[in-house]
């Protein structure tokens, strides 16, 4: 089969000097290339250089041919003009961006269909529409919705609508799954796998997940710092990895890496449950999002609470850190009743650890000014600022930087050794490393883990992802549209699970299996 | 929701209405002096006058006169002018309303298209000189620009008037011209800076990267990324024509037009409490209503906010 799109020599520098290494990349008709790499690893960089739009002061090298057409990399704006959309599409990472927010979702697939076909009659163009609409599975009727009013993964699916709809040869999608959840992740891979086989359409697949490549992509390549260190086909690369990196990616990827190491479980048996929720409720106007929700916590003991956006998860953890009240329940901490609210609640007895370090801490503060604020609310002195950098792995001048010249890792660091400041006896993890790449997730995981050994810490663990949960839980509580549908240790609800959903998904997280299976599915029903 | 709005305006005008009454009624300076003008102050004409403008009576009582005439469309009479208010301001209020709307048309016609340009050719030509006018328009004092332009297009081109208002329709037009620009130098200034800072967040965001990269021709996408910059720009111009509303009186001054300003001006030197107290009711009214349609705007412009404002 002769190369459908063949790109030379690709190398990009910025105002720091070379980004990209010089790579070659082939791309046959209905093949998937995945790209994987952790964030400034340049494979963003890298999609953005084949579609000409790089960032200012970023500039590329190389040739791109698409057939008989071969074009510079650098060439100017007006000369990529014809190519994107016709030639090249981009599918960007969170589809709550990547739409514009005022516009009708119909009218944003119009607009492409417009570059390509110029100003159609009205009805023709809906029509057109609405057949976009129905490649993506989507009703007709999603044309008059906006943006906002449809869910993470519909958005996903009409930016793949607005992406395809001027029928381009090749498709970049830059971590199109990663904003969304565990079970629709699965569902817009396979979407992209079926349209892509209907129009012969190449796909390079960016990721920062080898799991998620896993019977999904024929071929990948592995990105470190600019530099492919890693080439194969997908299942040789997975199954016989070379690179030292690519060993570490693999082994830091919880949903393709062993279990945590067994431990003996502090959780359950006769100990008496620091922290007992029982029969929490909770609307919003006249919306359930908490329906007799019981979880409980021992200290030393890790309790993975697991749900999708919408499922109540993060609104327990603020009805039990009292961010929230209640409508009904009560909350136990060390067998006392605390009243909904924060009046009732000390520092030390609870403190919470957000999902994003980039908006969880004031850019303007050094993170000796956040840290020490921290202490200073149980009366601890100012001095103890480097002891508990330390107790999170950071060194102690790491006092004096402040959170913009930090990495996302050692960010979430400084928001736990925050956290921690007040010694409290629960520690919330609200999806705390959900931001992260792999293998600093693994890193952060290891810290929580250690943490809860040394200060006999309970940890309320809050996550979408059942891969991760496993590494770190004793005990899981599945949360489904407000609702407690399975609760058990963590092998129980992983290994055997009982409920529907449950079962999802551990499916959803062991894409090993799915994904080869959903690709046979997908291919069989046109 | 637009019930509470409405009621909080005219609670803040009830406020106002008694902090103007106080302070006018507080400031140095003889009311009966003024009343009388060029009168011989007999101790008969003296009372007189208190008798007629109820001077005896308490201050609070004086405020609550006013007020019953007031809710009944009665402003009283103008002390200087022997009509009553109503008239006063109708006659002038014609020229304002033109000036304010040209002004505001003008800054806002070359304003947008301006900061557009600038924003999408961020660091080149078109946003330095745009940038160079922003800054000239934003730090030069509306009578010195006045004086200038006056200088310039009325004595040494003599292509525009040098004062008055006109004889009404296009002669009007063509004696506005001049104060309307004077005036929309500083409003265009404002309403550039904020389109040009609007514009470069929404390029710069998902969903214009996105357009581009499916081949959608940079005009739809400017258009795109300007009806997202909407918000803030509505938001920026209220509140700029706001200031416009109570900031014609330098340019009128300047140009001796005989619209509110000169009449609020000319009023207060007089200690004209009715027509004073009159306007500045006016000119709140007048603040508050654009404070409104800018948020009615918000829920025209954003399908966020109008979700939410039909769930509240």
């Amino acid at each position: 089969m002769t190369a459908h799109l063949e790109i030379r020599g690709l190398r990009i520098s910025g105002p720091a000097g070379e980004v990209v290494r010089p790579l070659d990349l082939e791309l046959r008709p209905a093949e998937t290339v995945a790209l994987i790499g952790e964030s400034g690893s340049g494979k963003t960089l890298t999609a953005k250089s084949l579609i000409g739009l790089l960032p200012a002061g970023f500039r590329a090298e190389g040739t791109f041919r698409s057939g008989d057409q071969v074009v510079a990399l650098d060439q100017p704006d007006a000369a990529w003009r014809p190519l994107r959309g016709r030639r090249v599409s981009l599918l960007l990472q969170d589809p709550f961006t990547s739409l514009s927010p005022v516009h009708r979702c119909g009218e944003q697939i119009g607009w492409t269909i417009d570059a390509i076909q110029g100003r159609l009659p009205r009805r023709e163009r809906s029509r057109r529409i609405a057949e976009r609409l129905d490649e993506v599975r989507l009703p007709a009727r999603a044309a008059h919705a906006y943006p906002h009013e449809l869910s993470g993964g519909m958005r996903q699916r009409v930016a793949i609508a607005a992406a395809l709809a001027s029928d381009p040869s090749l498709l970049i999608a830059d971590e199109p799954t990663t904003a969304l959840d565990a079970s629709n992740q699965a569902e817009i891979l396979d979407l992209l796998r079926a349209l892509q086989d209907a129009r012969a359409m190449s796909l390079l697949l960016i990721s920062h997940d080898l799991g998620l490549v896993r019977g999904r992509s024929e071929r990948v390549l592995v990105m470190c710092r600019g530099e492919v260190v890693e080439r194969g086909t997908t299942a040789e690369v997975l199954s016989d990895p070379q690179h030292p990196y690519t060993r570490a990616l693999i082994a830091a990827d919880p949903a393709l890496g062993a279990p945590g190491p067994a431990r003996p479980v502090a959780a359950g048996g006769d100990r008496e449950p620091l922290l007992a929720a029982e029969g929490i409720a909770k609307r919003f106007g006249d919306r359930p999002v908490l329906d007799d929700v019981s979880v409980q916590v021992t200290a030393g003991a890790v309790l993975g609470i697991v749900g999708e956006s919408g499922s109540g998860k993060s609104t327990l953890a603020r009805c039990i850190a009292g961010l929230e009240r209640e409508d009904a329940g009560v909350v136990r901490f060390a067998g006392d009743v605390l009243s909904p609210g924060r009046r009732s609640r000390t520092p030390d007895q609870m403190q919470i650890v957000f999902q994003d370090p980039y908006s969880s801490l004031n850019p303007m503060m050094t993170i000796g000014a956040i840290l020490r604020e921290a202490l200073a609310t149980v009366g601890r002195p100012a001095s103890e600022v480097g002891a508990i950098l330390g107790q999170v792995g950071l060194p102690a001048e790491f006092a004096s930087k402040r959170p913009a010249e930090l990495s996302g890792g050692q960010r979430q660091r400084v928001a736990i050794a925050r956290a921690l400041a007040p010694r409290p006896r629960l520690l919330i993890c609200d999806e705390s490393v959900s931001a992260l790449d792999v293998s600093v997730q693994a890193q952060v995981l290891d810290l929580l883990g250690r943490l809860r050994d040394e200060l006999g810490l309970a940890i309320l663990f809050i996550s979408h992802d059942l891969a991760v949960v496993r590494r770190i839980a004793d005990t899981v509580t599945v949360l489904w549209d407000g609702r407690v549908v399975e609760q058990g240790t963590c092998e129980q609800v992983l290994e055997a699970p009982e409920h529907e959903y449950t079962r999802l998904l551990v499916a959803a997280a062991a894409r090993e299996n799915t994904g080869a299976a959903t690709r046979v599915a997908t291919k069989g029903t046109p | 929701m637009l019930a509470v709005r409405v009621l909080g305006v005219l609670g803040i005008l009830f406020v106002l209405s008694i902090v103007v009454f106080a302070m006018l009624h507080l400031a140095p300076g003889d009311l009966v002096k003024n009343l009388l003008g060029n009168r011989p102050s007999s101790p008969d004409a003296i009372a007189a006058i208190r008798a007629r403008y109820h001077l005896d009576e308490p201050l609070p009582v004086q405020y609550l006169q006013w007020l019953g005439g007031a809710l009944g469309g009665d402003f009283g009479e103008s002390i200087r002018l022997q009509t009553p208010v109503v008239d006063a301001i109708a006659d002038r209020l014609g020229v304002t309303l033109a000036l304010t709307g040209l002004a505001f048309a003008l800054a806002l016609a070359v304003a947008i298209p301006l900061g557009v340009q600038s924003a999408v050719h961020a660091g080149g030509v078109v946003d330095r000189v745009a940038s160079a006018l922003g800054i000239v328009g934003l730090s030069a004092p509306t009578f010195a620009v006045g004086l200038l332009l006056l200088y310039v297009f009325a004595y040494y081109l003599p292509v525009f008037p040098v004062y008055g208002a006109g004889d009404g329709g296009l002669d009007t037009l063509h004696h506005l011209v001049l104060p309307a620009v004077t005036l929309a130098l500083g409003l265009g200034a404002i309403v550039l800076k904020l389109t040009r800072a609007a514009m470069l967040r929404e390029l710069d965001a998902d969903y214009v990267t996105a357009a581009r990269a499916r081949g959608i021709t940079d005009a739809t996408t400017h258009r795109i990324a300007l009806r997202n910059a909407a918000i803030p720009i509505v938001t920026g111009a209220s509140l700029v024509l706001t200031f416009l509303v109570g900031g014609t009186v330098l340019a009128e001054t300047t140009y001796a037009l005989p619209g509110i300003g000169t009449l609020l001006q000319d009023s207060v030197l007089y200690k004209d409490l009715p027509v004073v107290q009159a306007l500045t009711l006016l000119i709140a009214v007048v603040i508050a209503v654009i404070a409104l349609l800018a948020d009615l705007a918000y829920l025209l412009l954003d399908p966020r906010v109008r979700a939410k404002g039909v769930s509240a």
